[in-house]
């Protein structure tokens, strides 16, 4: 696999523009038709330490990071010293020629002769990468093109030129580097993220209400409305903080907009006091959770699956939700999709919870399939008999006939305390169990919607890998080199954790020979859900969570 | 004019003398006056006594959580102008715990209109100072007396050029009704502060105490004077000036949306077509 398989990290100072050479190559890769995964690792602050951008690339479908790397592109000689013990044997660094390669093969890339100003140095990087990596000049070329062109005549003419200097001077060195093998996909895909994939989903689901409060690593939900989804008609409005952001969205889903707010871990426990509120009032909420390390502001750009049991009980007393996990950027679309019908129907809180490696991790995406989406359940705007309308009567289902106020005589009345049918605060301890039984038999529908967890592998595996959110491409090429080494392997992801249903895991779980569970956090805390719903209690783990995502070599190295 | 009886009569959990009751007598005659039937109008309210009064009031309402009346007020308002929008509580509620929220308001200048019940007490927690308690007021939890200095709302929200400035009585419902008609009927936010004595727990600031100081802005009082205003918003004391301390024209923020924003959002449904050229810019 490693022969198809192409491991590429720029590194540098925040401001050195690394992102921005990353983004264009893997840009172009996707063009060109290859699989990526990206990882951007970063330092919680705007100039100076040290970032990578990681692309690893293969003609074949890839699905977790690694970290060993093939190319080096070094933009200061920092990243050199810092990045030796991860060069494999045919590894190359690429670097200005100012730059002490320390030893190792590469080239000294003469940036200052190849660029008339140093804006055009992503370009440069990207026409030695090509010659390096045997890509075809058209499919650079046309990227080139449409990212340009814009910018006049002039300044594409510019960067063609830098970049057929850049991979000129390349093909002059005697660097030798294997080619990739030709891309094995024709149709065309989308180089998205995780929270592009999911400001998308929510969009589609006909999301039509942000509000929210910047924090790391969820501010790219935020910052995808903001760029794309005023033009859908969605209103955006930056809260002063955390408990006004839910707040106004309860206040907007009651007036019968959709409703989404993305926060981290820190900011989500300020929202606390809202998602009670979501669950009292029975008002649909989409809470999208990107999580990363804590306790507190923990560690605020790197990545961690710590925070379910959080959403889990986040709020007093009880009242139904679900939680979704998803694993890729598709998934990512298709689980805030399906949040936001399954909050409009059921009228509880549903959370997806991602992490920043997802967050911020690019790939290949299959264009979605925008057509054949089901239907999203919505509130009325009117009803038969305003008078006797009832905002919260006794159902079997325990959802109550919603509508919106103001298209029609009837009057919508909620509140925070326990309320009679019509929305009225009671202290009639009768109405208050006939309340809480109501909000809790929504669970039971839940659970019948629940998303199964994905089986993939063989059949009665010797190892079962279980994971949930995005540890699933880790664990599906660790199970991948399990296989390759003759074991039998398989992995089971949970994209939706809460409420579970046993019945659809219990038997493969019980087929196996050995079950792992693999999570980003200390503690196990699917696995403790698990135990807790079904009674199933896994002997082997493998945790992380030291800020860094899962990879295959990280979990094979603890099995 | 649309009958009081619209607006229900209904049983409270208020003390018998509590300014509550004008109150709420006065909102019902100014709704009554604007001409909006129940449907049309809606009231977001905290926790608190006060927080209450959506509860005696048929109409749509949001009693949500402590402190937090104005972020769901100001989302429901956004998402749909044609609800009329209240927001009512206490002076806890709106200005201690709630005064991150009060501030952004006045930032944000969302029409809609902000009534709150000024007894410069805790009520329902059984007599702590409030925000808006004088310094050095005894009272049963800060014995040697309220220790911080009082926030002054009016003051406050004409600093911030709120579009409508006004402090009331709850001893005078006629006048009050007409402030808060007027405070409806402005665009942006506005802000009525009503002193409301607490029959139960504040034994200083009473009816005789507020009677004795509440005086009506004079006639040629000109409350588009910026400079004026923010002189009467600081008296406070052996004499309190009521009425429309302040009247500016600020744009509101509805108005500074984005046209493509479709409201109201409840009719709005994505449009797949936008969709499907925005995610072509992926490729």
């Amino acid at each position: 696999m490693s022969d198809t398989c192409v491991s590429i990290v720029i590194g540098g100072e925040a401001g050195q523009g690394l992102v921005t050479v990353g983004d264009f190559l893997a840009k172009a890769l996707v063009r060109a038709g290859y699989e990526i995964v990206v990882t951007q690792d970063y330092m919680s602050r705007i100039r100076g330490g040290h970032n990578t951008y990681a692309i690893r690339v293969s003609h074949e479908a890839i699905h977790g990071p690694r970290e060993s790397i093939d190319l080096l592109v070094a933009l200061n000689a920092e990243t050199v010293a810092l990045h030796r013990p991860q060069l494999t044997p045919r590894a190359l660094v690429l670097a200005d020629e100012t730059i002490d390669r320390l030893g190792h093969p590469g080239l000294s890339i003469p940036f200052k002769t190849l660029c008339p100003k140093p804006m055009f140095e992503n370009v440069a990087a990207l026409g030695v990468l090509a010659q390096l990596l045997c890509l075809e000049r058209s499919w650079l070329e046309g990227l080139i093109r449409s990212e340009f062109a814009k910018k006049g005549d002039e300044v594409l003419r510019q960067n063609l030129d830098v970049f057929a200097a850049a991979q000129g001077w390349a093909a002059g060195q005697n660097a030798t580097f294997s080619c990739m093998a030709p891309p094995v996909r024709t149709e065309k895909r989308l180089f998205m993220n995780g929270n592009e994939a999911i400001a998308f989903g929510a969009l589609a689901a006909g999301a039509n209400f942000c509000s929210y409060y910047p924090m790391t690593p969820a501010t790219s939900v935020a910052a995808t409305f903001v760029a794309k989804g005023t033009k859908m008609g969605m209103l955006i409005e930056q809260a002063e903080d955390e408990i006004a952001a839910i707040n106004m969205a309860l206040g907007a889903s009651y007036a019968g907009a959709r409703v989404v707010v993305p926060t981290s871990g820190g900011g989500f426990a300020l929202m606390v006091e809202g998602v009670s509120l979501a669950g009292m009032t029975e008002t649909p909420v989409v809470v999208v959770l990107a999580q990363r390390p804590g306790p507190a502001t923990g560690l605020p750009t790197r990545t961690e699956q710590g925070d379910l049991n959080m959403v889990l009980y986040a709020g007093h007393g009880d009242f139904p939700r679900a939680v979704f996990t998803p694993g890729t950027p598709e998934q990512c679309f298709e689980l805030t999709y399906r949040a936001v019908d399954q909050t409009e129907k059921w009228q509880s809180p549903v959370f997806v919870l991602t992490d920043q490696f997802l967050a911020d991790s690019y790939r290949a995406v299959v264009p979605f399939d925008l057509d054949s989406l089901p239907a999203v359940s919505a509130p009325g705007l009117t009803c038969e008999d305003p008078a006797g309308y009832k905002r919260y009567a006794l159902t079997p289902s325990g959802v109550s006939p919603r509508l919106v106020p103001g298209f029609g005589e009837h009057l919508v009345v909620l509140d925070s305390d326990e309320h009679t049918e019509d929305g009225h605060i009671t202290e009639d301890l009768a109405v208050r169990v006939q309340m809480v039984d109501k909000r809790m038999r929504k669970l039971e529908g839940l659970v019948a919607d629940v998303v199964p967890p994905t089986f993939t592998g063989d059949e009665s595996p010797s190892t079962l890998l279980v994971c949930w959110g995005s540890a699933v491409g880790a664990a599906l090429e660790a199970a991948q080199d399990l296989r390759a080494a003759g074991k039998s392997a398989a992995v089971l992801h949970f994209g939706q954790v809460y409420p579970l249903n046993p019945e659809q895991f219990l038997p493969i779980l019980e087929r196996a020979g050995r079950a792992v569970m693999v999570e980003g956090n200390h503690s196990c805390q699917l696995a403790r859900l698990i135990r807790q719903e079904s009674g199933y209690h896994f002997k082997d783990t493998v945790t992380r969570y030291d800020g860094l995502p899962l990879t295959a070599r990280y979990i094979l190295d603890r099995l | 004019m649309i009958p009081l009886e619209q607006y229900g009569e209904f049983e409270t959990a208020w003390c018998p003398g509590c300014g509550n009751h004008a109150i709420l007598k006065a909102v019902k005659k100014a709704l009554s006056a604007l001409d909006l039937p129940p449907h049309k109008v809606l009231f977001a309210s905290g926790i608190g006594q006060a927080a209450k009064a959506p509860h005696y009031l048929r109409c749509n309402a949001f009693n949500g959580l402590h402190g937090r009346s104005l972020p769901p007020a100001q989302g429901i308002a956004l998402s749909n102008t044609e609800l009329t929008v209240f927001a009512e509580s206490g002076d806890g509620c709106s200005y201690g715990e709630g005064g991150n929220h009060f501030l952004a308001a006045l930032r944000r200048n969302v029409t809609m209109t902000y009534l709150v019940h000024d007894n410069q007490i805790y009520g329902l927690t059984k007599g702590q100072a409030s925000p808006t308690t004088a310094q050095g007021q005894k009272t049963k939890f800060q014995p040697d007396g309220a220790p911080s200095m009082p926030f002054n709302p009016v003051a406050v929200a004409v600093t911030m050029n709120a579009p409508f400035v006004a402090r009331a009585f709850a001893g005078d419902i006629e006048h009050l009704a007409e402030i808060i008609v007027q405070a409806a009927r402005h665009p942006g936010f506005a802000l009525v502060d009503i002193l409301q004595p607490c029959v139960s727990f504040n034994k200083v600031n009473t009816y005789a105490w507020y009677r004795e100081r509440c005086q009506k802005l004079e006639a040629d009082y000109d409350p588009t004077d910026w400079g004026a205003a923010m002189r009467k918003a600081q008296e406070f004391g052996e004499r309190i000036p009521i009425g429309v301390i302040y009247k500016g024209e600020r744009v509101p923020f509805e108005s500074r949306l984005n046209p493509a924003v479709r409201r109201p959002l409840a009719t709005s449904r994505a449009d797949m077509g936008q969709l499907k050229s925005i995610l072509e810019e992926y490729v």
